[in-house]
């Protein structure tokens, strides 16, 4: 009788120790871009443009902007975000990550310094705490006329909505790929091992268009694009 | 995983730590800390699994298993593995990024004309 239950759970959990399967391999996805097609126009330009990529390390991307004769820098900020040094508790008692130590950490750029940031879904998943003070140090180093791209799900899109990492296959084509953290994945740049997340990162919030125009109500101008997969993507200029 | 067998390998094993500047014509593995800075012009620098490389790094070619810190400078290439943890400018050829890398810092390709002339 056992077995059977036994069996019967297997049916959810998947084959049993010795008859593991491989890990799943993330799917990846090809979507259209308005936004990314948006700037195309930008990756022509004689002039080597400055590009910050803030999602996860993409050979893709680097090869995108490298063979165009643009400077990329990456930088993965959920990542960082996940350093356990920086949790600690406000003026009221409540679990917050230090924005000011995050900001000594990471974004250390000149100001004005690049023409481009891409942003990608960094907003739907950072901690609260890092939203405001992330997108602030974004307007800084951006130079006058540098432009952002943003994305940030609907609320149909749902509140388990995986998130995903960003591969530029095309001008306005990207491959979206899930992103599941393994234990080996999830050191951040001090070599430390994560494990306050179990296999991806949550989706934090959901911005509607005011919450968006507010966030960026430093910059120039906004430009929104619906998608069909529940995403709008957003064009601020600085 | 072991290191890569060649006639002319220096290894730093990971039980070792040195700290200076290291210098060299023969390709290195290390497998332990280095803090300081690395020249290997026309050789091969291979950080391990287990590396920890806190340095300004100048060779040939670039494999990172490991964690390394600091500005890289490549004639030839840089490989990033995917346990590869890098923070640092990264000036290069060639480089290729296996998923899973992290990096964070510039990537600047330079053909070899454009080192010619100093760019």
């Amino acid at each position: 009788m056992a077995s059977t239950a036994q069996n019967f759970m297997k049916l959810f959990r998947g084959s049993s120790r010795g008859t593991e399967a491989a890990p799943p391999v993330p799917q990846k996805l090809t979507r259209r871009s308005s936004g990314l097609g948006e700037l195309a126009r930008l990756w022509d330009s004689e002039t080597p443009l400055c590009v910050l990529d803030l999602g996860s390390t993409s050979a893709a991307n680097i090869r995108f902007f490298t063979e165009r004769g643009h400077k990329i820098y990456s930088e993965d900020l959920l990542v960082a975000s996940t350093e356990p040094g920086l949790v600690t508790k406000d003026e009221e008692g409540k679990v917050v990550l230090d924005s000011r130590q995050f900001l000594a950490d990471n974004l250390q750029y000149p100001a004005a310094h690049f023409d481009v940031v891409l942003c990608w879904n960094l907003a739907d998943y950072l901690d609260e705490s890092l939203v405001r003070p992330v997108m602030g140090r974004l307007w800084s180093v951006l130079k006058p006329g540098g432009v952002l791209l943003a994305f940030f799900h609907t609320k149909d899109a749902g509140p388990d909505s995986p998130c995903f990492r960003f591969h530029i296959v095309g001008k306005d084509m990207l491959e979206t790929q899930r992103i599941v953290l393994k234990r080996e994945t999830r050191r951040g740049p001090t070599g430390a091992i994560h494990t306050a997340v179990s296999d991806g990162f949550r989706l934090q919030r959901v911005f509607n268009n005011r919450h968006i125009e507010t966030l960026f109500r430093d910059f120039a101008s906004i430009k929104f694009f619906l998608a069909r997969d529940n995403v709008r993507e957003v064009l601020v200029v600085r | 995983m072991s290191a890569p067998l060649s006639v002319d390998l220096a290894q730093i094993g990971r039980s070792v730590v040195i700290k200076g500047e290291l210098s060299g014509s023969e390709d290195l593995y290390v497998d332990g800390q280095v803090e300081g800075s690395i020249g290997l012009k026309n050789n091969s620098l291979t950080v391990g699994p287990n590396g920890q490389v806190k340095a300004s790094v100048e060779s040939k070619v670039i494999i990172v298993q490991g964690k390394l810190e600091g500005n890289v400078l490549a004639s030839d290439r840089v490989e990033l593995r995917k346990t590869a943890v890098v923070t640092g400018d990264i000036t290069t050829q060639r480089i290729s990024i296996e998923e899973g890398a992290y990096l964070k810092g510039k990537v600047d390709i330079q053909g070899k004309t454009d080192k010619a002339a100093g760019k």
